[in-house]
Protein backbone atom coordinates (compact mmCIF):
# COMPACT_ATOMS: atom_id res chain seq x y z
CA UNK A 1 0.00 0.00 0.00
CA UNK A 2 1.31 3.55 -1.09
CA UNK A 3 1.39 6.16 1.69
CA UNK A 4 -1.82 7.78 1.90
CA UNK A 5 -0.95 11.21 3.47
CA UNK A 6 0.08 14.10 1.98
CA UNK A 7 1.88 17.16 3.72
CA UNK A 8 1.99 20.44 2.10
CA UNK A 9 1.87 24.11 2.33
CA UNK A 10 -1.56 25.72 0.49
CA UNK A 11 -2.13 27.73 -1.79
CA UNK A 12 -5.70 29.63 -1.30
CA UNK A 13 -6.85 30.58 -4.90
CA UNK A 14 -8.56 33.80 -4.13
CA UNK A 15 -9.22 37.07 -5.55
CA UNK A 16 -7.89 40.53 -4.42
CA UNK A 17 -10.85 40.57 -2.24
CA UNK A 18 -9.39 37.24 -0.29
CA UNK A 19 -12.50 35.23 -1.61
CA UNK A 20 -11.98 31.80 -3.52
CA UNK A 21 -12.33 32.58 -7.22
CA UNK A 22 -14.74 30.10 -8.74
CA UNK A 23 -15.47 28.59 -12.34
CA UNK A 24 -11.48 28.74 -13.15
CA UNK A 25 -11.67 27.16 -16.56
CA UNK A 26 -9.25 25.59 -18.09
CA UNK A 27 -8.04 28.36 -20.58
CA UNK A 28 -7.09 30.31 -17.68
CA UNK A 29 -5.43 27.33 -16.20
CA UNK A 30 -3.57 26.53 -19.31
CA UNK A 31 -4.05 28.69 -21.97
CA UNK A 32 -4.09 27.66 -25.31
CA UNK A 33 -1.65 29.18 -27.38
CA UNK A 34 0.29 26.66 -25.65
CA UNK A 35 -1.51 23.52 -26.46
CA UNK A 36 0.99 22.39 -29.24
CA UNK A 37 3.75 21.85 -26.40
CA UNK A 38 3.39 17.76 -25.65
CA UNK A 39 6.12 17.28 -23.36
CA UNK A 40 5.01 17.27 -19.83
CA UNK A 41 7.61 18.62 -18.24
CA UNK A 42 7.63 21.73 -20.27
CA UNK A 43 3.58 22.47 -19.48
CA UNK A 44 4.86 23.67 -15.87
CA UNK A 45 5.75 27.06 -16.41
CA UNK A 46 2.50 28.07 -17.82
CA UNK A 47 0.13 26.56 -14.77
CA UNK A 48 -2.31 29.45 -14.20
CA UNK A 49 -0.89 31.35 -16.90
CA UNK A 50 -3.72 32.86 -17.85
CA UNK A 51 -5.19 33.58 -14.38
CA UNK A 52 -5.40 37.31 -13.52
CA UNK A 53 -3.58 37.93 -9.66
CA UNK A 54 -1.35 34.25 -10.11
CA UNK A 55 0.77 34.51 -13.41
CA UNK A 56 4.05 34.01 -11.23
CA UNK A 57 2.43 30.96 -9.70
CA UNK A 58 5.11 28.46 -11.64
CA UNK A 59 8.02 30.64 -10.14
CA UNK A 60 6.55 30.41 -6.73
CA UNK A 61 5.58 26.85 -5.87
CA UNK A 62 7.26 24.03 -4.76
CA UNK A 63 6.76 20.12 -5.18
CA UNK A 64 4.14 18.94 -2.66
CA UNK A 65 2.01 22.34 -2.51
CA UNK A 66 -1.75 21.98 -2.44
CA UNK A 67 -4.04 24.46 -3.99
CA UNK A 68 -7.21 25.39 -2.45
CA UNK A 69 -9.58 26.43 -5.38
CA UNK A 70 -13.38 27.61 -5.83
CA UNK A 71 -16.36 25.94 -6.78
CA UNK A 72 -16.46 24.40 -10.34
CA UNK A 73 -12.35 24.44 -10.93
CA UNK A 74 -11.39 23.28 -14.67
CA UNK A 75 -14.76 24.35 -16.25
CA UNK A 76 -14.61 24.02 -19.83
CA UNK A 77 -12.65 22.44 -22.32
CA UNK A 78 -11.56 19.03 -22.34
CA UNK A 79 -8.13 19.49 -22.29
CA UNK A 80 -5.42 16.97 -20.14
CA UNK A 81 -2.48 19.76 -20.26
CA UNK A 82 -5.42 21.68 -17.60
CA UNK A 83 -4.10 18.22 -15.12
CA UNK A 84 -0.56 17.73 -16.71
CA UNK A 85 0.71 21.20 -16.08
CA UNK A 86 0.40 20.79 -12.07
CA UNK A 87 1.80 17.27 -12.31
CA UNK A 88 4.89 19.50 -14.07
CA UNK A 89 5.10 21.09 -11.35
CA UNK A 90 4.97 18.39 -8.62
CA UNK A 91 1.91 20.08 -7.34
CA UNK A 92 0.71 17.42 -4.40
CA UNK A 93 -3.24 17.61 -4.90
CA UNK A 94 -5.78 20.48 -5.40
CA UNK A 95 -8.32 20.38 -3.17
CA UNK A 96 -12.34 22.37 -4.49
CA UNK A 97 -15.80 22.68 -3.51
CA UNK A 98 -16.14 20.42 -6.91
CA UNK A 99 -14.86 20.21 -10.00
CA UNK A 100 -15.24 20.41 -14.01
CA UNK A 101 -16.75 17.08 -14.39
CA UNK A 102 -14.24 16.42 -17.38
CA UNK A 103 -11.60 17.77 -15.42
CA UNK A 104 -12.42 15.68 -12.27
CA UNK A 105 -12.38 12.45 -14.55
CA UNK A 106 -8.88 13.55 -16.61
CA UNK A 107 -6.92 14.36 -13.03
CA UNK A 108 -8.53 11.28 -11.76
CA UNK A 109 -7.39 9.15 -15.20
CA UNK A 110 -3.78 10.31 -14.72
CA UNK A 111 -3.66 9.93 -10.87
CA UNK A 112 -3.03 13.34 -10.11
CA UNK A 113 -4.87 13.85 -6.45
CA UNK A 114 -8.22 16.05 -6.40
CA UNK A 115 -10.14 15.70 -3.32
CA UNK A 116 -13.59 17.72 -2.95
CA UNK A 117 -14.82 19.38 0.17
CA UNK A 118 -18.30 20.83 0.51
CA UNK A 119 -17.44 23.33 3.51
CA UNK A 120 -13.80 24.43 1.88
CA UNK A 121 -15.34 27.66 1.28
CA UNK A 122 -16.37 28.69 4.63
CA UNK A 123 -13.48 27.30 6.55
CA UNK A 124 -11.40 29.92 3.99
CA UNK A 125 -14.58 32.72 4.89
CA UNK A 126 -13.61 31.87 8.46
CA UNK A 127 -9.87 32.54 7.87
CA UNK A 128 -9.02 28.82 8.87
CA UNK A 129 -7.02 27.97 5.72
CA UNK A 130 -4.66 30.86 4.63
CA UNK A 131 -1.85 30.65 2.24
CA UNK A 132 0.50 29.50 3.54
CA UNK A 133 -0.47 27.15 5.97
CA UNK A 134 0.57 23.47 6.40
CA UNK A 135 -1.78 20.66 5.75
CA UNK A 136 -1.66 17.13 6.33
CA UNK A 137 -4.56 15.07 4.47
CA UNK A 138 -5.55 11.69 4.32
CA UNK A 139 -6.61 11.03 0.73
CA UNK A 140 -8.41 7.38 1.91
CA UNK A 141 -9.92 8.82 4.76
CA UNK A 142 -10.37 12.23 4.25
CA UNK A 143 -8.91 13.27 7.80
CA UNK A 144 -7.29 16.62 7.51
CA UNK A 145 -5.37 19.00 9.95
CA UNK A 146 -4.55 22.38 9.65
CA UNK A 147 -0.74 22.17 11.27
CA UNK A 148 -0.09 26.11 11.16
CA UNK A 149 -3.54 26.55 13.43
CA UNK A 150 -4.05 23.15 15.08
CA UNK A 151 -7.06 22.50 13.54
CA UNK A 152 -8.87 19.26 11.62
CA UNK A 153 -11.42 19.38 9.64
CA UNK A 154 -12.15 16.72 6.79
CA UNK A 155 -12.49 16.37 2.96
CA UNK A 156 -14.90 13.96 1.21
CA UNK A 157 -12.30 10.67 0.70
CA UNK A 158 -11.54 9.41 -2.46
CA UNK A 159 -13.84 6.77 -4.18
CA UNK A 160 -12.85 3.14 -4.42
CA UNK A 161 -12.10 3.57 -8.28
CA UNK A 162 -9.97 6.90 -7.96
CA UNK A 163 -8.47 5.63 -5.07
CA UNK A 164 -7.94 2.19 -7.23
CA UNK A 165 -6.49 4.12 -10.19
CA UNK A 166 -4.47 6.27 -8.36
CA UNK A 167 -2.71 3.66 -6.23
CA UNK A 168 -1.84 2.35 -10.19
CA UNK A 169 -0.29 5.42 -11.27
CA UNK A 170 -2.91 5.52 -13.98
CA UNK A 171 -6.25 4.29 -15.91
CA UNK A 172 -4.10 2.59 -18.40
CA UNK A 173 -1.99 0.96 -15.38
CA UNK A 174 -5.09 -0.04 -13.57
CA UNK A 175 -6.65 -1.58 -16.30
CA UNK A 176 -3.97 -3.48 -16.32
CA UNK A 177 -3.74 -5.03 -13.10
CA UNK A 178 -7.08 -5.68 -12.85
CA UNK A 179 -7.60 -7.27 -16.31
CA UNK A 180 -4.76 -9.55 -15.35
CA UNK B 1 -35.51 5.52 -1.34
CA UNK B 2 -36.23 5.71 -4.79
CA UNK B 3 -34.36 6.61 -7.70
CA UNK B 4 -34.40 9.04 -10.60
CA UNK B 5 -33.98 7.96 -13.86
CA UNK B 6 -30.09 8.70 -14.10
CA UNK B 7 -29.51 6.55 -10.93
CA UNK B 8 -31.78 3.58 -12.01
CA UNK B 9 -29.96 3.50 -15.28
CA UNK B 10 -26.40 2.85 -13.59
CA UNK B 11 -27.52 1.15 -11.22
CA UNK B 12 -28.73 -1.90 -13.73
CA UNK B 13 -25.45 -1.29 -15.46
CA UNK B 14 -23.16 -1.71 -12.19
CA UNK B 15 -22.99 -3.77 -8.77
CA UNK B 16 -23.62 -3.42 -5.71
CA UNK B 17 -25.52 -0.20 -4.94
CA UNK B 18 -25.03 2.90 -5.84
CA UNK B 19 -26.56 6.34 -4.62
CA UNK B 20 -25.92 10.09 -5.81
CA UNK B 21 -21.63 11.12 -5.29
CA UNK B 22 -21.00 7.54 -5.88
CA UNK B 23 -18.22 6.48 -8.17
CA UNK B 24 -19.04 3.03 -9.46
CA UNK B 25 -18.16 0.87 -12.57
CA UNK B 26 -20.33 1.07 -15.28
CA UNK B 27 -20.63 -1.61 -17.89
CA UNK B 28 -21.19 0.05 -21.26
CA UNK B 29 -23.99 -0.92 -23.75
CA UNK B 30 -22.13 1.33 -27.06
CA UNK B 31 -18.79 2.82 -26.85
CA UNK B 32 -18.25 4.78 -30.10
CA UNK B 33 -15.53 7.65 -31.43
CA UNK B 34 -16.00 10.02 -34.16
CA UNK B 35 -13.20 11.94 -36.61
CA UNK B 36 -12.74 13.90 -34.21
CA UNK B 37 -11.02 12.16 -30.95
CA UNK B 38 -11.08 8.80 -32.92
CA UNK B 39 -7.31 8.94 -34.32
CA UNK B 40 -6.26 9.55 -30.92
CA UNK B 41 -8.18 6.64 -29.47
CA UNK B 42 -6.46 4.34 -32.01
CA UNK B 43 -3.24 5.72 -31.37
CA UNK B 44 -3.75 5.10 -27.58
CA UNK B 45 -5.37 1.58 -28.04
CA UNK B 46 -2.14 0.70 -30.06
CA UNK B 47 0.57 1.78 -27.45
CA UNK B 48 -1.52 0.73 -24.47
CA UNK B 49 -2.96 -2.57 -25.62
CA UNK B 50 -1.43 -3.47 -29.01
CA UNK B 51 -3.44 -6.21 -31.21
CA UNK B 52 -5.76 -7.17 -28.33
CA UNK B 53 -8.95 -7.10 -29.40
CA UNK B 54 -11.57 -4.46 -27.96
CA UNK B 55 -13.70 -6.22 -25.56
CA UNK B 56 -16.92 -6.50 -27.70
CA UNK B 57 -16.20 -5.00 -31.25
CA UNK B 58 -20.21 -5.58 -32.10
CA UNK B 59 -20.42 -2.65 -29.25
CA UNK B 60 -18.23 -0.49 -31.01
CA UNK B 61 -18.11 1.88 -33.20
CA UNK B 62 -16.82 4.84 -35.51
CA UNK B 63 -19.08 7.40 -36.72
CA UNK B 64 -17.92 10.15 -39.14
CA UNK B 65 -19.32 13.04 -38.48
CA UNK B 66 -17.57 16.30 -38.31
CA UNK B 67 -15.78 16.72 -41.59
CA UNK B 68 -17.43 15.29 -44.20
CA UNK B 69 -16.26 13.51 -46.49
CA UNK B 70 -13.13 15.09 -45.39
CA UNK B 71 -12.36 18.36 -46.44
CA UNK B 72 -8.75 18.36 -45.49
CA UNK B 73 -5.58 16.04 -45.77
CA UNK B 74 -6.13 15.92 -41.76
CA UNK B 75 -9.29 14.77 -41.61
CA UNK B 76 -8.52 12.18 -44.47
CA UNK B 77 -5.90 10.66 -43.00
CA UNK B 78 -7.32 10.71 -39.38
CA UNK B 79 -10.54 8.84 -41.26
CA UNK B 80 -8.23 6.16 -42.61
CA UNK B 81 -6.78 5.75 -39.55
CA UNK B 82 -10.09 4.69 -37.82
CA UNK B 83 -11.37 2.47 -40.87
CA UNK B 84 -7.92 0.71 -40.94
CA UNK B 85 -7.97 -0.04 -36.93
CA UNK B 86 -11.94 -0.81 -37.73
CA UNK B 87 -10.96 -3.70 -40.30
CA UNK B 88 -8.45 -5.31 -38.49
CA UNK B 89 -10.94 -5.67 -35.41
CA UNK B 90 -14.15 -5.90 -37.21
CA UNK B 91 -15.58 -2.52 -35.73
CA UNK B 92 -18.29 -0.99 -37.67
CA UNK B 93 -17.72 2.57 -39.46
CA UNK B 94 -20.51 4.51 -40.08
CA UNK B 95 -19.05 6.06 -42.43
CA UNK B 96 -18.99 9.39 -44.41
CA UNK B 97 -22.28 9.04 -45.87
CA UNK B 98 -24.25 8.07 -43.01
CA UNK B 99 -24.40 11.66 -40.84
CA UNK B 100 -24.42 12.29 -37.50
CA UNK B 101 -23.19 10.06 -34.68
CA UNK B 102 -25.53 10.73 -31.97
CA UNK B 103 -28.52 10.78 -34.44
CA UNK B 104 -27.56 8.15 -36.02
CA UNK B 105 -27.14 5.89 -33.03
CA UNK B 106 -30.61 6.80 -32.13
CA UNK B 107 -32.21 5.97 -35.52
CA UNK B 108 -30.49 2.45 -35.40
CA UNK B 109 -31.65 1.24 -31.91
CA UNK B 110 -28.41 1.17 -30.42
CA UNK B 111 -29.03 4.53 -28.23
CA UNK B 112 -32.20 2.34 -27.25
CA UNK B 113 -33.73 3.75 -23.55
CA UNK B 114 -32.15 2.64 -20.45
CA UNK B 115 -28.76 2.25 -22.36
CA UNK B 116 -25.93 3.37 -21.36
CA UNK B 117 -23.51 5.15 -24.48
CA UNK B 118 -19.59 7.10 -24.49
CA UNK B 119 -18.29 8.76 -26.94
CA UNK B 120 -15.71 11.37 -28.36
CA UNK B 121 -18.68 13.79 -28.61
CA UNK B 122 -19.54 16.43 -26.03
CA UNK B 123 -23.05 16.84 -27.47
CA UNK B 124 -23.68 12.85 -26.92
CA UNK B 125 -26.01 13.54 -24.02
CA UNK B 126 -28.33 14.16 -26.57
CA UNK B 127 -29.36 10.67 -26.13
CA UNK B 128 -31.15 11.53 -23.33
CA UNK B 129 -34.07 12.14 -26.20
CA UNK B 130 -34.45 8.66 -26.42
CA UNK B 131 -33.79 7.40 -23.00
CA UNK B 132 -30.45 6.71 -23.29
CA UNK B 133 -27.66 7.78 -21.11
CA UNK B 134 -25.08 9.04 -23.49
CA UNK B 135 -21.95 10.74 -22.16
CA UNK B 136 -19.19 12.63 -24.17
CA UNK B 137 -15.57 11.53 -23.17
CA UNK B 138 -11.76 12.43 -23.54
CA UNK B 139 -10.01 9.82 -25.86
CA UNK B 140 -8.36 8.20 -22.28
CA UNK B 141 -11.44 7.39 -21.09
CA UNK B 142 -12.64 5.79 -24.55
CA UNK B 143 -9.82 4.01 -25.47
CA UNK B 144 -10.18 2.18 -22.06
CA UNK B 145 -14.22 1.72 -23.00
CA UNK B 146 -12.94 0.34 -25.94
CA UNK B 147 -10.57 -2.27 -24.52
CA UNK B 148 -12.60 -3.62 -21.16
CA UNK B 149 -16.38 -2.24 -21.89
CA UNK B 150 -16.79 -0.39 -18.46
CA UNK B 151 -16.40 3.41 -17.33
CA UNK B 152 -15.66 4.67 -13.78
CA UNK B 153 -18.68 6.99 -13.44
CA UNK B 154 -19.99 9.24 -10.57
CA UNK B 155 -23.58 8.96 -10.11
CA UNK B 156 -25.01 12.83 -10.42
CA UNK B 157 -27.86 13.88 -8.26
CA UNK B 158 -30.85 14.88 -10.26
CA UNK B 159 -32.29 18.78 -10.85
CA UNK B 160 -36.44 18.70 -11.65
CA UNK B 161 -37.27 20.98 -14.14
CA UNK B 162 -41.28 21.56 -14.17
CA UNK B 163 -42.46 23.52 -17.64
CA UNK B 164 -45.62 25.44 -17.57
CA UNK B 165 -47.88 27.93 -20.04
CA UNK B 166 -49.24 28.47 -23.03
CA UNK B 167 -46.24 30.23 -25.22
CA UNK B 168 -47.52 32.62 -27.72
CA UNK B 169 -47.46 31.71 -31.34
CA UNK B 170 -44.49 30.89 -33.36
CA UNK B 171 -42.90 29.37 -30.41
CA UNK B 172 -40.34 26.39 -31.66
CA UNK B 173 -38.72 23.63 -29.53
CA UNK B 174 -35.86 25.36 -29.79
CA UNK B 175 -37.33 28.63 -28.11
CA UNK B 176 -38.55 26.44 -25.27
CA UNK B 177 -35.16 25.08 -25.25
CA UNK B 178 -33.56 28.46 -24.65
CA UNK B 179 -36.06 29.60 -22.01
CA UNK B 180 -34.99 26.99 -20.31
CA UNK B 181 -31.16 27.47 -20.76
CA UNK B 182 -32.39 31.26 -19.47
CA UNK B 183 -33.75 30.19 -16.67
CA UNK B 184 -31.36 27.88 -15.70
CA UNK B 185 -28.07 29.35 -16.47
CA UNK B 186 -24.92 27.23 -16.23
CA UNK B 187 -25.38 26.91 -12.31
CA UNK B 188 -28.58 25.06 -11.59
CA UNK B 189 -27.94 21.99 -13.70
CA UNK B 190 -23.98 21.75 -13.54
CA UNK B 191 -23.05 18.32 -12.51
CA UNK B 192 -26.51 17.04 -12.53
CA UNK B 193 -28.96 15.26 -14.20
CA UNK B 194 -32.17 17.05 -14.97
CA UNK B 195 -35.57 15.23 -15.97
CA UNK B 196 -38.05 17.63 -18.06
CA UNK B 197 -41.32 17.51 -17.09
CA UNK B 198 -44.63 19.21 -17.94
CA UNK B 199 -47.37 19.89 -20.54
CA UNK B 200 -45.20 21.71 -23.22
CA UNK B 201 -42.15 18.95 -22.65
CA UNK B 202 -44.15 15.93 -23.24
CA UNK B 203 -45.73 17.20 -26.44
CA UNK B 204 -42.20 17.74 -27.65
CA UNK B 205 -41.85 15.34 -31.13
CA UNK B 206 -38.55 13.08 -31.06
CA UNK B 207 -36.97 16.42 -32.88
CA UNK B 208 -38.30 18.46 -30.59
CA UNK B 209 -37.04 15.96 -27.41
CA UNK B 210 -33.51 15.89 -29.45
CA UNK B 211 -33.38 20.08 -29.86
CA UNK B 212 -34.08 20.37 -25.94
CA UNK B 213 -31.58 17.47 -24.62
CA UNK B 214 -28.72 18.45 -26.81
CA UNK B 215 -28.80 21.96 -25.48
CA UNK B 216 -28.41 20.25 -21.36
CA UNK B 217 -24.41 20.49 -22.50
CA UNK B 218 -25.18 23.93 -22.86
CA UNK B 219 -26.84 24.23 -19.14
CA UNK B 220 -23.96 22.64 -17.86
CA UNK B 221 -25.93 19.38 -17.32
CA UNK B 222 -24.30 15.62 -17.05
CA UNK B 223 -27.65 14.42 -19.31
CA UNK B 224 -31.54 15.41 -19.54
CA UNK B 225 -34.56 13.36 -20.07
CA UNK B 226 -37.73 13.97 -20.56
CA UNK B 227 -39.54 11.07 -18.91
CA UNK B 228 -43.41 11.39 -20.57
CA UNK B 229 -44.21 11.24 -24.23
CA UNK B 230 -47.48 11.79 -26.12
CA UNK B 231 -48.02 8.64 -28.28
CA UNK B 232 -47.33 10.17 -31.56
CA UNK B 233 -44.04 10.81 -30.50
CA UNK B 234 -44.02 7.55 -29.47
CA UNK B 235 -44.61 5.73 -32.42
CA UNK B 236 -42.31 7.98 -34.41
CA UNK B 237 -39.71 7.05 -32.36
CA UNK B 238 -40.71 3.70 -33.22
CA UNK B 239 -40.86 4.18 -36.72
CA UNK B 240 -37.03 5.30 -36.63
CA UNK B 241 -35.73 2.68 -34.04
CA UNK B 242 -38.24 -0.72 -35.20
CA UNK B 243 -38.16 -1.10 -30.97
CA UNK B 244 -40.63 -0.76 -28.68
CA UNK B 245 -40.02 3.23 -27.23
CA UNK B 246 -40.70 2.83 -23.50
CA UNK B 247 -38.71 5.56 -21.47
CA UNK B 248 -37.66 4.69 -18.07
CA UNK B 249 -39.35 6.16 -15.25
CA UNK B 250 -38.25 7.76 -11.51
CA UNK B 251 -39.48 6.22 -8.97
CA UNK B 252 -42.78 7.98 -7.11
CA UNK B 253 -40.50 8.99 -4.08
CA UNK B 254 -37.23 9.73 -6.16
CA UNK B 255 -35.65 12.35 -4.10
CA UNK B 256 -34.52 15.91 -6.38
CA UNK B 257 -31.46 17.62 -5.05
CA UNK B 258 -33.79 20.80 -6.46
CA UNK B 259 -37.08 21.31 -8.19
CA UNK B 260 -37.12 24.56 -10.79
CA UNK B 261 -40.05 25.91 -12.09
CA UNK B 262 -40.06 27.45 -15.82
CA UNK B 263 -42.97 29.31 -17.05
CA UNK B 264 -43.34 30.22 -20.91
CA UNK B 265 -46.82 31.44 -20.89
CA UNK B 266 -47.15 34.23 -24.00
CA UNK B 267 -43.27 33.76 -25.03
CA UNK B 268 -42.61 34.24 -28.57
CA UNK B 269 -39.44 33.36 -30.15
CA UNK B 270 -35.94 33.80 -28.94
CA UNK B 271 -32.16 34.11 -30.09
CA UNK B 272 -28.51 33.67 -28.55
CA UNK B 273 -26.64 36.53 -28.65
CA UNK B 274 -22.83 36.05 -29.23
CA UNK B 275 -20.76 34.65 -27.44
CA UNK B 276 -22.90 32.82 -24.83
CA UNK B 277 -26.24 30.66 -25.29
CA UNK B 278 -27.22 32.21 -22.38
CA UNK B 279 -27.62 35.54 -23.84
CA UNK B 280 -31.21 34.58 -24.48
CA UNK B 281 -33.34 37.50 -25.68
CA UNK B 282 -36.78 37.86 -27.32
CA UNK B 283 -35.98 37.72 -31.35
CA UNK B 284 -38.37 40.72 -31.82
CA UNK B 285 -35.78 42.96 -29.44
CA UNK B 286 -32.99 41.94 -32.55
CA UNK B 287 -34.74 43.42 -35.56
CA UNK B 288 -32.33 45.73 -36.60
CA UNK B 289 -29.67 43.05 -36.55
CA UNK B 290 -28.21 42.71 -40.01
CA UNK B 291 -26.94 39.25 -41.17
CA UNK B 292 -24.68 37.91 -43.75
CA UNK B 293 -25.52 34.09 -43.84
CA UNK B 294 -27.92 31.49 -42.20
CA UNK B 295 -27.31 28.20 -40.46
CA UNK B 296 -30.20 25.35 -40.13
CA UNK B 297 -28.69 21.56 -39.41
CA UNK B 298 -26.40 20.89 -36.40
CA UNK B 299 -27.33 18.11 -33.83
CA UNK B 300 -29.84 20.47 -32.17
CA UNK B 301 -31.76 21.06 -35.49
CA UNK B 302 -31.13 18.55 -38.05
CA UNK B 303 -34.32 16.58 -38.04
CA UNK B 304 -36.76 17.09 -41.44
CA UNK B 305 -39.40 18.77 -39.24
CA UNK B 306 -36.54 21.68 -38.71
CA UNK B 307 -36.14 21.95 -42.54
CA UNK B 308 -39.96 21.21 -43.04
CA UNK B 309 -40.22 24.41 -40.74
CA UNK B 310 -37.73 26.21 -42.61
CA UNK B 311 -39.42 25.41 -45.88
CA UNK B 312 -43.06 26.60 -44.87
CA UNK B 313 -40.81 30.16 -44.34
CA UNK B 314 -39.68 30.34 -47.32
CA UNK B 315 -41.83 29.04 -49.66
CA UNK B 316 -42.95 31.37 -52.81
CA UNK B 317 -39.81 33.64 -51.58
CA UNK B 318 -36.37 33.85 -52.04
CA UNK B 319 -32.89 34.25 -49.68
CA UNK B 320 -32.09 37.93 -49.96
CA UNK B 321 -29.40 38.72 -52.66
CA UNK B 322 -26.16 38.49 -51.02
CA UNK B 323 -27.29 36.20 -47.89
CA UNK B 324 -25.86 33.03 -47.87
CA UNK B 325 -28.22 29.95 -46.50
CA UNK B 326 -26.93 26.78 -45.54
CA UNK B 327 -29.04 23.27 -44.78
CA UNK B 328 -27.19 20.55 -43.52
CA UNK B 329 -29.39 17.36 -42.55
CA UNK B 330 -28.19 15.75 -39.84
CA UNK B 331 -28.63 12.31 -41.29
CA UNK B 332 -28.93 9.96 -44.68
CA UNK B 333 -32.70 9.48 -43.41
CA UNK B 334 -33.07 12.74 -42.84
CA UNK B 335 -31.45 13.68 -46.64
CA UNK B 336 -34.21 11.18 -48.19
CA UNK B 337 -37.45 12.55 -46.05
CA UNK B 338 -36.45 15.65 -47.10
CA UNK B 339 -35.91 14.58 -50.76
CA UNK B 340 -39.07 12.38 -50.46
CA UNK B 341 -40.98 15.18 -49.29
CA UNK B 342 -40.14 18.03 -51.53
CA UNK B 343 -38.16 20.10 -49.02
CA UNK B 344 -34.88 19.87 -51.24
CA UNK B 345 -36.97 21.38 -54.17
CA UNK B 346 -38.49 24.21 -51.78
CA UNK B 347 -34.77 25.06 -50.27
CA UNK B 348 -32.96 24.86 -53.67
CA UNK B 349 -35.95 27.17 -54.94
CA UNK B 350 -35.56 29.60 -52.31
CA UNK B 351 -32.03 29.98 -52.87
CA UNK B 352 -30.35 27.74 -49.99
CA UNK B 353 -27.23 25.74 -50.28
CA UNK B 354 -28.16 22.02 -49.18
CA UNK B 355 -25.58 19.85 -48.42
CA UNK B 356 -24.90 16.03 -47.43
CA UNK B 357 -25.49 14.99 -43.82
CA UNK B 358 -23.25 15.54 -41.16
CA UNK B 359 -22.48 18.18 -38.41
CA UNK B 360 -21.73 21.22 -41.25
CA UNK B 361 -21.70 24.00 -38.99
CA UNK B 362 -18.89 23.47 -35.91
CA UNK B 363 -15.78 23.30 -35.82
CA UNK B 364 -14.49 22.45 -39.56
CA UNK B 365 -17.79 21.39 -40.73
CA UNK B 366 -17.79 20.77 -44.51
CA UNK B 367 -20.09 23.16 -45.00
CA UNK B 368 -18.04 26.26 -44.56
CA UNK B 369 -16.83 28.76 -42.09
CA UNK B 370 -17.73 32.35 -40.98
CA UNK B 371 -15.34 34.77 -41.72
CA UNK B 372 -14.18 38.34 -39.49
CA UNK B 373 -16.94 40.41 -39.43
CA UNK B 374 -19.48 38.25 -41.01
CA UNK B 375 -23.00 37.91 -38.76
CA UNK B 376 -24.38 34.43 -39.29
CA UNK B 377 -28.09 32.85 -37.70
CA UNK B 378 -27.53 29.72 -37.09
CA UNK B 379 -29.90 26.34 -35.77
CA UNK B 380 -27.00 24.91 -33.57
CA UNK B 381 -25.88 24.86 -29.82
CA UNK B 382 -22.85 27.14 -29.27
CA UNK B 383 -22.14 30.79 -29.78
CA UNK B 384 -18.96 31.16 -28.70
CA UNK B 385 -16.29 33.19 -29.99
CA UNK B 386 -14.59 30.52 -32.81
CA UNK B 387 -16.75 28.23 -32.67
CA UNK B 388 -17.92 28.66 -36.39
CA UNK B 389 -15.15 30.58 -37.88
CA UNK B 390 -14.27 33.73 -36.53
CA UNK B 391 -17.57 35.89 -37.37
CA UNK B 392 -20.65 36.56 -34.94
CA UNK B 393 -22.93 33.78 -34.87
CA UNK B 394 -26.85 34.24 -33.20
CA UNK B 395 -29.27 30.93 -32.20
CA UNK B 396 -32.71 30.60 -33.13
CA UNK B 397 -34.65 28.09 -34.17
CA UNK B 398 -35.48 27.15 -38.33
CA UNK B 399 -37.94 29.71 -38.92
CA UNK B 400 -36.21 32.76 -37.66
CA UNK B 401 -33.19 31.40 -39.31
CA UNK B 402 -35.17 31.20 -42.66
CA UNK B 403 -37.27 34.36 -41.86
CA UNK B 404 -34.20 36.11 -41.77
CA UNK B 405 -32.28 34.76 -44.61
CA UNK B 406 -34.80 36.44 -46.36
CA UNK B 407 -35.19 39.67 -44.72
CA UNK B 408 -31.09 40.36 -44.70
CA UNK B 409 -31.65 40.71 -40.79
CA UNK B 410 -32.97 39.00 -37.62
CA UNK B 411 -36.74 38.81 -38.52
CA UNK B 412 -39.73 36.57 -37.54
CA UNK B 413 -41.94 34.89 -40.09
CA UNK B 414 -44.74 37.12 -39.96
CA UNK B 415 -42.70 39.80 -41.01
CA UNK B 416 -41.70 38.09 -44.57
Amino acid sequence: MPDTSFQGRIWVLANAEGALIEDIDTDQIYHNAFLHITDIDGMGRYALGNLEGWKDFPDRARPGDILIAGRNFGAGSSRQQAVDCFKALKTGMILAPSFGAIYFRNAVNSAFPVLTGPDLKARVDRGELRSGDELAIDVRTGVSRNLTRDMSFSLTPMSEVQFGVWRAGGLFSYARNTEG
Amino acid sequence: MGRTIIEKIIQSRCEGESRPGDIVWMNLDVRSARDFGGPNVVKNYQREYGEDPPDDPGKTFFTFDLCVPACSLRYADNQQVCRTFARRHGIRVFDVDEGIGSHVMIEQGLAAPGTTVVGTDSHLNILGAAGSFGQGMGDVDITFAFRTGRTWFQVPETLRVEVSGSPGSGFSAKDLTLAILRRLGTRRAALRAVEFYGEPVRRLSPAGRITLCSMVTEMAGIIGFVPECDDTAAREMEIWTGAPFRHPRADADAEYAETVKVDIEGLGPLVSEPFLPTNVRPASELRDVRIDSGFIGSCTNGRVEDFRAAARVLKGRRVKPGVMLKAVPATRRVFGEMLREGILDELFSAGAIVSNPGCGGCAEGHIGLTGKGEVQISTGNRNFEGKQGKGRNYLAGPEIVAASCVAGRIALPEEV
